[in-house]
């Protein structure tokens, strides 16, 4: 009896999640999948065969994009784990008790706000009549507008930006767990500030960074709006071709064989990261 | 320089505030090389602030401390020769035994070959030879205990801090650790420093004993010195066992005197602490129950016994089994529980609840205090 019940709560809390793999995981990728081997060959004719992959490895521009996605999105993850670090290591070990909940607060604070409207942030600041280019002029250092917009750094700067926080939190959950006397006993048995970051701060906070990264580099490497809007037609971001195949050439077949390459790609370079740093995804996941 | 080299710490006249509290009160010490000192005191009597003032992580607002007569006050705590064993032991998870061992001595730069051999050496030392390879989660929590001691003494400390490390050990480990420690200490020959709250922990393994209330220092002595002879009423209450009376001093005659309780009953003790008190004066009374002898009425040979002693009737309300040490409880006409120490031989001259007993203890193991 106890056990039907138990099999039974288990059953009814399983299906929600295994209905959510199934429809809107498993079912769209096995259908991407099918679609990227489907070529054209007339109109309402087609064939099976690796055309759209062909295509893609004979078009430089095509993976050259991916490559130029792929490399931003390491450089994104870097730089969040650079200035992330840092603050989460205040918010988890230097600051007080109440000012720990009302910073991890103020984090949060900008993740109410929709991505479209932060990203239009970005550009009123940041464009040829935006706050910044006025106020220089009005400053008298420059002369003429200046255009922020549609250059690399812009995007790099937004898409840092928008990430930042999904780095934040899980380095501030492993660094909680940290007693803080594993530092002083660092400090104590004689390594310097520099030697105890290295040797035990950073390793032992390994879980976290690398689940920080993962997250960090997947949701940029698929990123879509913020490369866009601030990169406009420069910004030459993977998600962008994927789009213009999906919806401006009509092109599916081939939209959905870049779609499964930059699942691929993304799942082969946190593959590698985690091989380089010898962690594995559950202790990672579970550690964070 | 004027200290003498042959105490490796001392503390000079250190004070600690944290706001308005007053954490650590002009406490000067000094312990001399190779012993086991012991600082006792219930939580939160700022034992844990002096140590971390020892080990460089907190500032003293004012005072100096020396560790083998060289000032370490404007030492970072990285530059101290003073190692820390940490209440929780803070032994570093990601690295193996091994490299917990070696990481002081990485610090300090030396040579592979060189560390190779101190971290083998340090680990026969603590009879854990083949434990080099093993994670930390893998050691039980006596290994643990000895890892992390071997960590620091690997770096040849002038003085080792420990921070009630046993505290997270279930009691039979505890027991063998206590005897375990001063063993190492003994073969390390190195000054420990030992915090605690603990006193049979204190008492078994030190040489002299600390007794900190309120920031302050109480006493310091041998073991037995503040069993027997405690300075003020908080020791003699805080060190050991005691059955306590509060009154008032009425007559004073040399070593004895003759107290009125607040319970009316009429005590001699011998006045004590490095204050006298005076007749008139509000006192306190300790005795230890080992010195109360519980007599069943009418069997009492001390009945008319020619020397003054106390004396007290009573019922005996429960009996404590505890084997050597069993207790008695026994409820006074003026109806507080009195503890005496009895043997339980399970014969059948055992007291037994409800019986009538005679209480009876002699005045000079009657401590009396002022308040």
């Amino acid at each position: 009896m106890q056990k039907d019940v138990k099999r039974l709560s288990l059953i009814l809390l399983f299906t929600p999640f295994a209905l959510w793999i199934l429809l809107l995981i498993i079912i769209p990728h096995m259908g991407m999948v099918v679609l990227s081997l489907r070529e054209k060959v007339a109109p309402r004719v087609y064939e099976y065969g690796l055309g759209n992959y062909i295509d893609f490895i004979n078009e430089p521009i095509y993976w050259n994009t991916l490559l130029r996605t792929g490399s931003m999105s390491l450089l994104v993850t870097v730089l969040a784990l650079l200035i992330g670090f840092p603050i989460a290591y205040y918010i988890a070990k230097i600051a007080g008790n109440r000012t720990r909940g009302a910073l991890f607060l103020l984090c949060l604070v900008p993740l109410w706000v929709s991505d479209l409207i932060r990203a239009f942030g970005w550009i009123l600041l940041l464009r040829e009549t935006g706050v910044i280019s006025s106020v220089l002029q009005w400053s008298g250092l420059v002369h003429e507008p200046i255009e922020f917009l549609y250059n690399d750094v812009t995007v790099i700067i937004g898409l840092v930006y928008t990430v930042i926080l999904f780095m934040i939190v899980p380095l501030v959950s492993t660094l909680d767990g940290m007693d803080n006397a594993m530092i002083e006993a660092g400090y104590n048995l004689g390594g310097s500030g520099p030697t105890v970051l290295r040797r035990i701060i950073i390793p032992y906070a390994m879980p976290g960074i690398v689940s920080g990264c993962i997250v960090v580099f997947m949701l940029t490497a698929g990123s879509y709006l913020t490369p866009i809007l601030l990169g406009g037609k420069n910004s030459s971001w993977f998600t962008e071709q994927i789009y213009d195949q999906f919806i401006t050439r009509f092109n599916w077949e081939s939209g959905a064989a870049f779609g499964f390459l930059l699942l691929v790609f993304t799942s082969f370079v946190v593959w590698l990261g985690l091989k380089i740093t010898g962690q594995t995804l559950a202790n990672t996941v579970a550690r964070s | 320089m004027t200290t003498s080299p042959a105490y490796d710490l001392e503390c000079i006249n250190v004070s600690k505030n944290f706001g308005p509290v007053r954490a650590v009160d002009d406490v000067s010490f000094t312990i001399p090389s190779g012993s086991f000192f012991s600082i006792l005191g219930p939580s939160g009597c700022g034992k844990t602030t002096l140590m971390r003032m020892i080990a460089g992580f907190e500032d003293p607002a004012s005072g100096d401390i020396r560790i083998k007569g060289k000032s370490v006050i404007d030492k970072a705590p990285n530059k101290r020769n003073v190692k820390m064993v940490f209440q929780h032991l803070a032994l570093f998870p990601m690295m193996n035994v091994y490299e917990n061992i070696a990481y002081g001595l990485k610090c300090n730069g030396a040579s592979k070959a060189e560390i190779e051999a101190r971290v083998r050496d340090v680990l026969d030392r603590i009879a854990l030879p083949d434990v080099a390879e093993r994670e930390i989660h893998q050691l039980s929590g006596g290994q643990k205990q000895r890892i992390a001691i071997a960590r620091c003494m690997v770096l040849d400390p002038d003085v080792l801090l420990l921070d009630e490390p046993l505290g997270a050990l279930d009691l039979k480990l505890r027991e063998a650790m206590k005897i375990e420690l001063k063993l190492l200490q003994h073969q390390f020959n190195t000054t420990f420093v030992y915090i605690t709250h603990d006193q049979s922990e204190a008492l078994v393994m030190s040489d002299h004993v600390a007794i900190m209330n309120q920031g302050k220092f109480e006493q310091i002595g041998t073991p037995q010195e503040l069993y027997h002879a405690p300075n003020t009423s908080f020791v003699a209450g805080f060190v050991g066992d005691s059955n306590r009376w509060s009154g008032r001093m009425t007559v004073i005659n040399g070593d004895t005197a003759t107290v009125e309780t607040d319970a009316g009953l009429t005590l001699l003790c011998s006045p004590a602490g490095s204050i006298r008190p005076e007749a008139g004066q509000s006192v306190e009374i300790f005795v230890r129950p080992e010195f109360i002898h519980a007599h069943r009425q009418g069997t009492s040979p001390a009945e008319d016994a020619p020397e003054a002693v106390n004396q007290l009737e009573g019922k005996v309300d429960s009996l404590l089994f505890n084997g050597a040490n069993s207790r008695v409880l026994v409820r006074s006409s003026s109806g507080q529980l009195i503890e005496a120490d009895v043997t339980l031989t399970g014969g059948t001259d055992d007291l037994r609840p409800g019986e009538a007993v005679r209480l009876v203890w002699s005045p000079q193991q009657t401590m009396c205090f002022r308040t």
